[in-house]
């Protein structure tokens, strides 16, 4: 059973940031974090302001100019199912297809999924870890299997959870936040805390403030944008390494592109090594091998996670050679 | 998939513990309730808070039955389903989203009970295992699961079957891939994976008649 809480669904968004204002306050969406947070006692909520009744942040809507904005009450089943996202934004919606379960993916909602806490057992075990206001990263010298090979800062060795916030900062999208203080945006891949700069806090959201929306800028007929997950069981588990990409190619020719990996930091990684070396570049054999080169290049690991460097030069490798044989294919 | 119900309205029956224990003997309950109702009537009023410790009215919609129960904020639907309601079908496993024991449909989607809080299923169709039997009979689902053998202990099984009855509800010819997938949030420690692959095959051609 979990702790005592009030609980509060209010009626306007408004009403919903008063509400958050208050010490102890948290926002529910799907609650499939937020339940097992207050579950395992990862921390206390005095006020559980659920935001589920607030339909106007709910379903995916085309803006002028030709981008998407997806409310961020939108469920992860209804990005991953939503023809506009799979014709042009395909990472988003194979990235969201690789969440959790289906049932988890009925539930959840995207806000929620930016927003996650941390899988690491420390974390979420009984441990008064660095990121709970400890001393002490238990991982660091502990279990590690499952931990990061970059970006740790030396503090905190977590990896991001999330599968659709790597494909989100692949493809350049918006966080659109709302607060005491009105409207903001940010972009998704500045929108999580890297450990040097806060160990405490995985998001820039400020008190009060709502992951109102998301928005994707208007699709381009040259980009190919694809997600990949490896994991140990096709359900349920996060990611062991993961990539999304998000090229913009001239035939097999690489113009520009965006790399996002995921189970490899803190924060969605962005590869600016791997960019840097297929930009300008064709999908050739050396181009890719290098990207292999790349993807590991200044990694970290610690003592039990050493087998992600050859699992994520390995999907790098075959993500790229995938896009090759498409490219040719439409070619 | 489950909109949100712009009609429910979820202040117009709060109640403090105090106010109904200090009620039960008075029979105060329903003035009580009826006179927040008044309150709250403008929808101009913001949303009531529900005190930590307080119970509140609920009303569930469950297999077609409305049940009118008082629930404390933190009680999960899996909590309330088989603790208040004896609507025992429905299995805790993990309580932790691993494992898919309590699966149930909201709104006709499959969902975990146990990571669903009962406040948060209000005005919600919701069917659980219970719900698929025709009268006495049981269901197209349920019926293929037995004649498959499509289990061994079955504790699993209700969740297995409530993700099989969700998929049909959405897809009434599945492929097995579509079947695999539909599944894949049920876990089966006893391995009866291929025999509720073809359960759920037999179920979509019974179904299909
Ligand atoms: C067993 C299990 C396996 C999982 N596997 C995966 C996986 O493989 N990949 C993956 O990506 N995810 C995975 N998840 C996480 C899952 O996707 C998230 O639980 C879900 O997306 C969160 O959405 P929610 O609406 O339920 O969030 P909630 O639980 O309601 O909220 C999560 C957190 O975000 C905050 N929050 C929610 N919405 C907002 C908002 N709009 N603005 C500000 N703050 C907000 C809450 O306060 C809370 O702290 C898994 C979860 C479980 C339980
Ligand atoms: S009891 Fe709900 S998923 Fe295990
Ligand atoms: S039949 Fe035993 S867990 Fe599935």
């Amino acid at each position: 059973m979990m702790a005592h809480f009030s609980y509060v669904r209010p009626r306007s968004l408004k009403e919903a940031i008063g509400h958050l204002a208050e010490n102890g306050a948290r926002v529910h969406a799907g609650g499939t974090d937020l339940l097992g947070c207050l579950r395992d006692q990862v921390f206390d909520v005095r006020k559980v302001v659920s935001i589920s009744g607030l339909s106007a942040m709910r379903g995916v809507e085309q803006v002028a100019g030709g981008g998407l904005r997806i409310g961020a009450l939108t469920t992860i089943a209804e990005i991953s199912e939503h023809p506009l996202i799979r014709k042009h934004y395909t990472a988003l919606a194979q990235g969201a297809s690789e969440v959790a379960s289906p049932q988890l993916r009925n539930q959840g909602t995207l806000g929620g999924n930016l927003c996650q806490k941390p899988r690491c057992w420390y974390y979420r075990g009984e441990f008064h870890c660095m990121r709970k206001g400890g001393d002490v990263c238990y991982a660091a010298g502990g279990e590690n299997q499952f931990h990061c090979i970059f970006g740790s800062g030396g503090r905190c060795f977590i990896v991001h959870p999330s599968d659709t916030a790597p494909a989100l900062s692949a493809l350049d999208a918006q966080v659109e936040i709302t607060g005491p203080g009105g409207l903001r945006t940010m972009p998704v891949e500045n929108f999580h805390v890297h450990p040097e700069d806060d160990v405490l806090r995985e998001t820039w959201l400020e008190r009060g403030e709502i992951v109102t929306a998301v928005r994707l800028p208007a699709p381009q007929a040259s980009l190919k944008s694809t997600y990949r997950k490896i994991r140990a069981r096709r359900a349920w588990d996060f990611a062991l390494a993961g990539a999304a990409l998000a090229l913009e190619l001239d035939g097999d020719r690489v113009v520009d592109g965006r790399v996002v990996l995921s189970g490899a930091a803190p924060v969605p990684w962005r590869s600016l090594l791997v960019e840097d070396t297929i930009r300008g570049k064709t999908l050739d054999d050396r181009t890719i091998d290098a990207a292999a080169d790349a993807v590991v290049k200044g990694a970290r690991p610690l003592a039990k996670n050493k087998y992600k460097l050859p699992l994520f030069r390995g999907m790098i490798q075959e993500e790229l050679r995938r896009i090759h044989q498409s490219a040719g294919a439409d070619g | 998939m489950e909109k949100p119900n712009p009609k429910r309205s979820l202040s117009n029956h709060r109640i403090s513990r105090r106010s109904f224990m200090a009620g039960v003997g008075a029979g105060t309950v329903c003035v009580a309730a009826s006179s927040r109702l008044f309150a709250s009537g403008g929808g101009e009023k913001e949303e009531e808070v529900i005190n930590a410790d307080s119970l509140s009215k609920l009303s569930l919609h469950i297999n077609a039955r409305d049940h009118h129960l008082l629930v404390e904020p933190r009680w999960s639907l899996l909590y309330v389903l088989r603790e208040k309601l004896g609507l025992t079908g429905t299995k805790e496993g993990c309580s932790r989203g691993e494992c898919g024991a309590c699966t149930v449909l909201i709104g006709h989607v499959p969902r975990y009970a146990c990571l669903t809080l009962a406040l948060e299923a209000e005005g919600a169709e919701i069917t659980t295992v219970e719900g698929l039997l025709n009268g006495e009979e049981l269901g197209a689902v349920q019926t293929a699961f037995a004649e498959e053998d499509a289990f061994q202990c079955g504790y699993c099984t209700p969740g297995q079957i409530m993700s099989v009855e969700g998929l049909l509800r959405k897809n009434p010819s599945p492929t097995t891939e579509e079947i695999r997938i539909a599944v894949s949030g049920n876990l089966c420690r006893c391995g009866a994976y291929s025999h509720i692959f073809k359960a759920a095959e037999k179920a979509a051609k019974a179904r299909s008649k």
